[in-house]
């Protein structure tokens, strides 16, 4: 199985706090990993080392075999590395195919797919509404459609099903599922529905201020003991 | 050596007066995240006031006065207009306080007239005092005693009161403070008070060192931008620090060549710049707020198509109908249309907003005039190159500008034009000073009226349709999604930096373009080309016809163009001016083309 990201150290600190303390971990082509830990253990700072939208302190990123580790957000996307963000991100300015139309472009592809990915993740309707008309799931929709517009080999994703409703949170876990696995695209998520962790991962990380402290299949990670304690002595998120 | 210490206590003096209309603007910022364009109109007015009522009273009772009325102007600026812009895009405050830059302007010229006036020197302070053998004013050294006492009052403020915990709290983190229970409204009052009588105090601290003219405004204004940009904007031990740093750069520059100071000031910002992006003592901004509303440009409709087409019909006949006046009257406004259409491209589609956008203009018109006039080269060759020089000026503006947020974009535009004129102005030798560049003319075939009309009309037509179809082609629709959301844009592979540049660059070029037509129509250029008023002008077309709409400036050039004609008759119509300005800030963002495409659309969705 070839690597495809090779994740050595990495540290980041904001003051005095560790936000991130020597993170390793590898992930494989097909792997669909969860990052998971309480609020606060560094999975979103993690995400932004890793998409470059933060710089690392120590430690380095190989991405393909690259040193991607002091490459600009740009560079990173353009090489392969897709993601969206735990508040949805789109271009207000457009309609939703044109959000789409937007990634193609930026990607140097054609824009004659855009409907299509937005078919795909399970947008068929409201193509032409402005993106601030649309209800939240459906913008988080559009953003996974732009995420995917560049057929990206590593896709991250920052809490896919935050801000939706239940029923709904499970139909766009299927539906990434199905996407990455029929494009073989590797995935690394963040989520805090344990439901969707253990429903779709392959693989879970886990951390606790800002360390690593499990990475392994989902069933080991729920038996282990350290994990069990931070969740525990974490009364919030028991049921979330 | 003691020359050279007498020089520095010079420049520590001078520093005086910087720090405090610095300090103002950086406080003001700091809370209300407001860039009061008109605050160097506050030094400005309180300059005027204290020598009013030194007349009466003397210098003494003269300068805290002035200070305590230019902060309640201040404070009613802020309660009449800045008040309601405070949920406002970036652009409109920073458009509206632009404004009350023409108003105050035109206030003082009605008040005090358009002479100097020198004030009265300090009583007890008239004297020199000797070290190292050297002469040093009294004053100077009062001056520099005051300075230090403001930064130590300062920070006793913000440190030891209640009010000036808060305000540093409101500096960090407002929204956080609203939600403590503090009324924003009274702390942005007295913030905007005490900013603006600091500034107010300044002015008349200048008394005895220089008379009050009407052109200490924009003088300091941009002096004030280089200091806080340093210094970090919203810190005020920062602006202590640069606005030492500027003065004795001055003092020190002016030894060796009196031209360089106005260069070495820049410099000094750009190198500050590359090694701390945020200033000396500044931090990053938590939150970046749009610079301009994100919304949909608009489209040309069947209606409009329709009324372009007429529009070029007409202007290719017009030579046939119409008579010089109304085809030169056309040619100028041709040109600010394309002047416009540039920084409509940057402002609306790119969210880049600039204050000096007649830097480029006239760059490109001096470079006209240089050229022919120096290099001995052909109308073709300098318009064709005019453009050139003004896009490698932009170049320069545009890679610092692209590092930094909305609001240092607008503030290192508006240094640089400033620096421009001021050059232009000094550099006698090569620009000639007031006096400008004279005798332009354009090549023989051409001269004529009505040629070098068709000349304009081609040029700037196709420069206009140009920009037209980049802002709606794919360079348009990746930069405006680079200023809908910056993240995202680069998580999918957009650079945002060098699109965002490419657009300034663009922009420039277009300006430069306008600015080497206008050189050889005029056969002369002059320091106004550069100035303040030609960037406010070609802010006001923009904002006038429509930042969103693609005929916003061709529109926004002819409306404003009839008006100027119309009203520059009328005296203090640099006033009615900045009303109209703050104006469409506060009531009618959309501007023309914005309100009338709503009524068609009211209208459509009336008789449906």
């Amino acid at each position: 199985m070839s690597t495809v990201l090779d994740v050595n150290g990495i540290s980041r600190s904001f003051g005095g706090l560790k936000a991130v303390d020597e993170v390793t971990f590898t992930l494989n082509k097909g792997d669909v990993a969860a990052l998971i830990g309480p609020n606060g253990a560094g999975k979103t700072t993690c995400f932004n080392l890793l998409s470059g939208a933060l710089t690392v302190h120590s430690g380095s990123v190989l991405f393909g075999g690259h040193d991607i580790t002091h490459w600009q957000p740009h560079q990173r996307a353009r090489a392969g590395i897709g993601r969206t963000f735990q508040i949805a991100a789109t271009f207000r300015s457009m309609t939703a195919i044109e959000n789409v139309e937007a990634a193609l472009m930026a990607a140097g592809l054609r824009t004659d797919t855009a409907s299509q990915l937005l078919q795909d993740v399970g947008m068929a309707g409201l193509t032409g509404t402005p993106v601030t008309a649309l209800a939240y799931g459906d913008v988080k929709r559009v953003e996974l459609a732009m995420a995917l517009a560049a057929d990206p080999v590593l896709l991250l994703l920052d809490e896919p099903t935050a801000g939706m409703a239940a029923d709904e949170r499970q139909k766009i876990m299927e539906r990434i599922s199905d996407l990455v696995r029929a494009r073989g695209i590797t995935v690394l998520f963040t989520e805090h529905d344990m439901d969707a962790v253990f429903g779709y991962a392959s693989r879970i990380l886990a951390m606790d201020q800002g360390r690593l402290i499990a990475d392994d299949s989902p069933d080991a990670v729920r038996n282990d003991a350290r994990v069990q304690r931070v969740y525990l002595g974490e009364p919030e998120t028991g049921d979330a | 050596m003691g020359f050279y210490f007498a020089q520095f206590l010079t420049g520590l003096a001078s520093a005086s007066s910087l720090f405090l209309v610095a300090a103002g603007l950086s406080i003001i910022f700091g809370v209300t995240r407001i860039v009061n364009f008109a605050h160097g109109s506050l030094f400005m007015l309180g300059a005027f006031i204290a020598y009013s009522i030194s007349q009466k009273f003397g210098f003494w009772l003269a300068v805290p006065l002035a200070a305590l009325s230019v902060g309640a102007v201040g404070w009613a600026m802020e309660r009449t207009v800045l008040s309601r812009l405070y949920g406002a895009p970036e652009l409109f405050q920073l458009v509206a306080t632009f404004g009350l830059v023409l108003i105050v302007q035109d206030a003082a010229l009605w008040i005090w007239g358009p002479t100097d006036l020198l004030g009265p020197r300090a009583p007890g302070l008239t004297g020199v005092v000797r070290i190292f053998d050297q002469p040093i004013p009294e004053y100077d050294l009062f001056l520099i005693a005051v300075g230090v006492s403001v930064l130590a009052a300062i920070w006793w403020m913000f440190t030891r009161t209640r009010f000036g915990i808060l305000v540093r709290a409101a500096t960090e983190d407002r929204e956080m403070l609203q939600a403590l229970g503090v009324r924003p409204a009274r702390l942005f009052q007295a913030t905007f008070f005490i900013g603006a009588a600091l500034a107010g105090l300044g002015g008349a601290l200048e008394m005895p060192r220089q008379p009050a003219s009407l052109l200490m405004d924009l003088n300091i204004i941009a002096e004030a931008f280089v200091v806080v940009v340093i210094g970090g904007m919203g810190s005020v031990t920062g602006a202590f620090l640069a606005a030492l740093l500027i003065a004795e750069l001055n003092a020190f520059g002016i030894l060796i060549l009196p031209e360089i100071t106005l260069v070495a000031a820049f410099a000094a910002m750009a190198v500050v710049l590359v090694i701390r992006p945020y200033g000396l003592l500044g931090r990053p901004a938590t939150s970046a707020p749009h610079a301009v509303e994100i919304q949909p440009p608009q489209t040309l409709g069947q209606t409009g198509r329709i009324t372009a087409l007429g529009l070029v019909i007409a202007l290719v006949v017009l030579p046939f109908v119409a008579g010089d006046f109304v085809i030169v009257l056309t040619a100028d406004i041709m040109i600010f249309a394309l002047f416009a259409a540039g920084l409509h491209f940057m402002m609306g589609t790119g969210g880049l907003v600039s204050f000096g956008h007649a830097a480029f203009f006239g760059i490109g018109a001096y470079a006209a005039a240089l050229l022919v006039n120096n290099a001995g080269l052909g109308m073709e060759i300098a318009l064709f190159l005019a453009p050139v020089f003004a896009a490698i000026g932009a170049a320069v503006v545009g890679w610092f500008a692209v590092r930094l947020s909305g609001v240092y974009l607008a503030m290192l535009t508006l240094a640089a034009a400033q620096i421009l004129w001021s050059a232009s102005v000094q550099w006698q030798d090569v620009t000639g000073g007031d006096d400008g560049i004279l005798g332009i003319w354009p090549a023989a075939w051409a001269s004529g009226t009505t040629a070098y009309y068709y000349l304009t009309f081609a040029l700037t037509t196709s420069g206009i349709v140009s920009l037209m179809m980049l802002a709606r082609g794919r360079f348009g629709i990746l930069l405006r999604a680079g200023r809908d959301a910056p993240a995202r844009a680069q998580a999918l592979g957009i650079d945002i930096k060098l699109r965002n540049w490419t657009a300034i660059v663009i922009a420039g070029s277009a300006a430069g373009l306008a600015g080497g037509i206008f050189a050889f129509s005029k056969g002369s250029v002059f320091p106004d080309t550069l100035a303040i008023p030609n960037s406010v002008d070609a802010l006001v077309m923009v904002l006038l016809g429509g930042l969103h709409a693609p005929a916003g400036p061709i529109l926004g050039a002819g409306v404003f163009a009839l008006l100027e004609d119309s009203l520059s008759r009328l005296p203090y119509w640099r006033a009615l001016l900045g009303a109209a300005v703050v104006g469409i800030a506060l009531f009618a963002p959309g501007g023309i083309a914005g309100s009338l495409s709503k009524w068609l659309r009211r209208r459509r969705e009336g008789t449906a």
